[in-house]
């Protein structure tokens, strides 16, 4: 079933053009860097890019904080509020389960599938921004310097990027658990997406908000960016730590409900 | 013979409503059963029941002798079925499809997939159809393709709800023809359809759901059965009731209804008396006489209060 849902997935045009549209933001803004020169100051706009221009090895991990906040998760909950929501509107889901596939498994075959396109989209918007850092900017292939100034080496950098992709992917997951979950509840994939994004803008929108300072800890777009702190000399884990394991619950907790609600829904669609 | 469907006292509430209101069905093996209704009758409903998408309120289902909704993964694979119409990726060929429906589920291996597809879409006349989209395709190749999708792995209990709809007068002959082959070579068949005309050339056995309950149970043969009247048409119908005065049940037009289970007789005696006889014939109630006597009107109609 799993592989049913891959050769879905990625048979799909919409996926393929989702993944170049996520390319497309990265793309514009290194040309834009290259054409005018003007680097935002460090510590200001997207991590990572004021330190392009020096360095375009750096370029992969400035396209991830580029597309992270917004366009990545749009996708996501895009390709996850469809899953269910999807095949119930196009009335595919009625002879998927008389087929019959087990809700469960349906459940989780469509879970890994959006996990499989986190990760092609993650790798793919990394492995373009890498190409376009090492052909647009000067890039030196030995070594990197670290957010905190001191110099990493070759295959630091590399395995950080590996963590950082990681952390990323682990970051959207969290994002598919809603919209996996509000894909149960509704036969509109629109519905399950919006209602995904409306808990990332509120989430996002409560964070700078000092009177949410209680829950700040708790909201799930909290810990989005600390994969910034995986270049740090040392790397500051402890942002990383708790991104993880608030990630983890939200997910399990979504997923649980995701199941108990498929399982015993009627399937009216 | 065995028991393939047997439902009892199934009911399925909605809020307020009962969709279903304790039904019992009765379907054996080897038959063609007919299940009629208006819409919003409970058919819909009963048949997604019955292939474990909607969840009784309570009531028990055996499918092919086992309980559903809890061994539907050792059932199902075992019944075919097209519930409301076909449905498809729309951008996938109709061949990827079957392919996809049929690895997505269990009965069937790998190996002998691109044969059985081949096979089901011989059997619904779509074998020559290549590599367009789904989307591109009729309402009519559409519904074939929904119904080679039910044929795929030759089950022995094939549920359809409404399978000619969306066909031209050929196809419905295709399709009808189809199903009666199936039919001898073992398959049950469960037709739920509106088409009068349709259940009244194919099924066996007919049943009739109004509102949610089951108001009528019963081989075709014996619903459709004479009347023991004898139905005369003649242009002078003043004259027949003279003659045969007493046997004379209605007159409608040049229609008369006459008591008498022997057309030979009752013709015999009117063309004795010099009355001319266009036509003559047994009086049989049609089926659909006998669902309007059964279910009263459309549940679709919802009448001003007054």
């Amino acid at each position: 079933m799993i592989v049913v849902e891959l050769r879905k997935m990625f048979r799909r045009p919409r996926t393929w053009a989702t993944i170049a549209v996520l390319n497309a933001l990265p793309l514009l803004v290194a040309v834009l860097l290259l054409l005018t020169d003007l680097a935002p100051r460090a510590g200001q706009g997207p991590p990572f890019l004021s330190a392009v221009l020096r360095n375009g090895a750096l370029y992969p991990l400035a396209a991830l904080a580029i597309v992270l906040p917004l366009f990545l998760p749009i996708a996501v909950a895009v390709v996850a509020g469809d899953s269910i929501a999807g095949e119930a509107q196009a009335g595919t889901l009625r002879y998927l389960l008389a087929r019959p596939v087990g809700r469960t498994r349906l459940l989780v075959a469509k879970l890994v599938a959006v996990l499989a396109f986190v990760l092609v989209t993650v790798v793919v918007v990394a492995g373009v921004g890498y190409v376009i850092g090492s052909t647009l900017f000067d890039a030196q292939p030995i070594g990197g310097t670290s957010v905190s100034g001191t110099p990493l080496t070759s295959a630091d950098l590399s395995g950080r990027t590996l963590l950082a992709i990681g952390y990323v992917a682990v970051s959207m997951l969290g994002v598919a658990a809603f919209a996996l979950l509000f894909s149960t509840l509704t036969d509109s994939p629109l519905g399950a997406t919006m209602g995904a994004l409306a808990v990332l803008v509120a989430s996002s929108l409560l964070f700078t908000l000092d009177a949410a300072s209680p829950i700040a800890p708790y909201l799930p777009t909290r810990y989005w960016l600390a994969f910034v702190d995986l270049f740090r000399d040392p790397i500051q884990w402890r942002d990383i730590t708790r991104g993880l394991a608030l990630q983890g619950l939200y997910v399990g907790v979504l997923l649980a409900a995701a199941w108990a609600n498929f399982t015993t829904k009627d399937i009216t669609s | 013979m065995s028991a393939v469907i047997t439902t009892s006292g199934l009911v399925k509430q909605y809020g307020r409503l009962r969709a279903v209101d304790g039904i019992d069905l009765d379907v054996q093996a080897g038959d063609v059963y007919g299940f009629l209704g208006a819409n919003g009758s409970g058919k819909t409903t009963t048949v997604r029941m019955l292939l474990g998408l909607v969840l009784p309120t309570s009531g028990e289902i055996e499918l092919l002798g086992e309980r559903m909704p809890r061994a539907g993964r050792r059932v199902l694979p075992r019944v075919g079925a097209l519930i409301e119409g076909p449905a498809h990726y729309g951008h996938l060929s109709g061949r990827e499809n079957l392919s996809l429906l049929d690895a997505a589920g269990r009965g069937g291996s790998w190996r002998t997939r691109r044969r059985r597809v081949d096979h089901a879409l011989d059997q619904v006349g779509l074998g020559g159809i290549g590599r367009r989209p789904v989307k591109a395709y009729s309402l009519g190749m559409q519904q074939r393709l929904g119904l080679a999708g039910a044929l795929l792995r030759r089950p022995e209990l094939l549920v359809l709800d409404e399978p000619t709809n969306g066909l031209d007068p050929q196809g419905i002959s295709e399709v009808r023809e189809l199903l009666l082959e199936l039919h001898r070579g073992g398959t049950t068949v469960f037709l739920s359809s509106h088409l009068l005309a349709e259940v009244e050339q194919l099924c066996s056995r007919v049943v009739v759901l109004d509102r949610g309950r089951l108001v009528l149970q019963e081989e075709l043969a014996t619903l459709t059965a004479p009347t023991g009247c004898t139905v005369v048409h003649t242009p002078t119908p003043e004259r027949v009731r003279g003659t045969l005065d007493g046997r004379v049940t209605s007159v409608d037009g040049e229609r008369v209804i006459v008591r008498g289970s022997d057309p030979a007789e009752v013709n015999a005696l009117l063309v004795g008396a010099g009355i001319p006889v266009s036509g003559l014939a047994l009086e049989r109630p049609t089926l659909e006489e006998v669902v309007l006597a059964a279910a009263g009107t459309s549940p679709d109609r919802v009448e001003a209060r007054p």
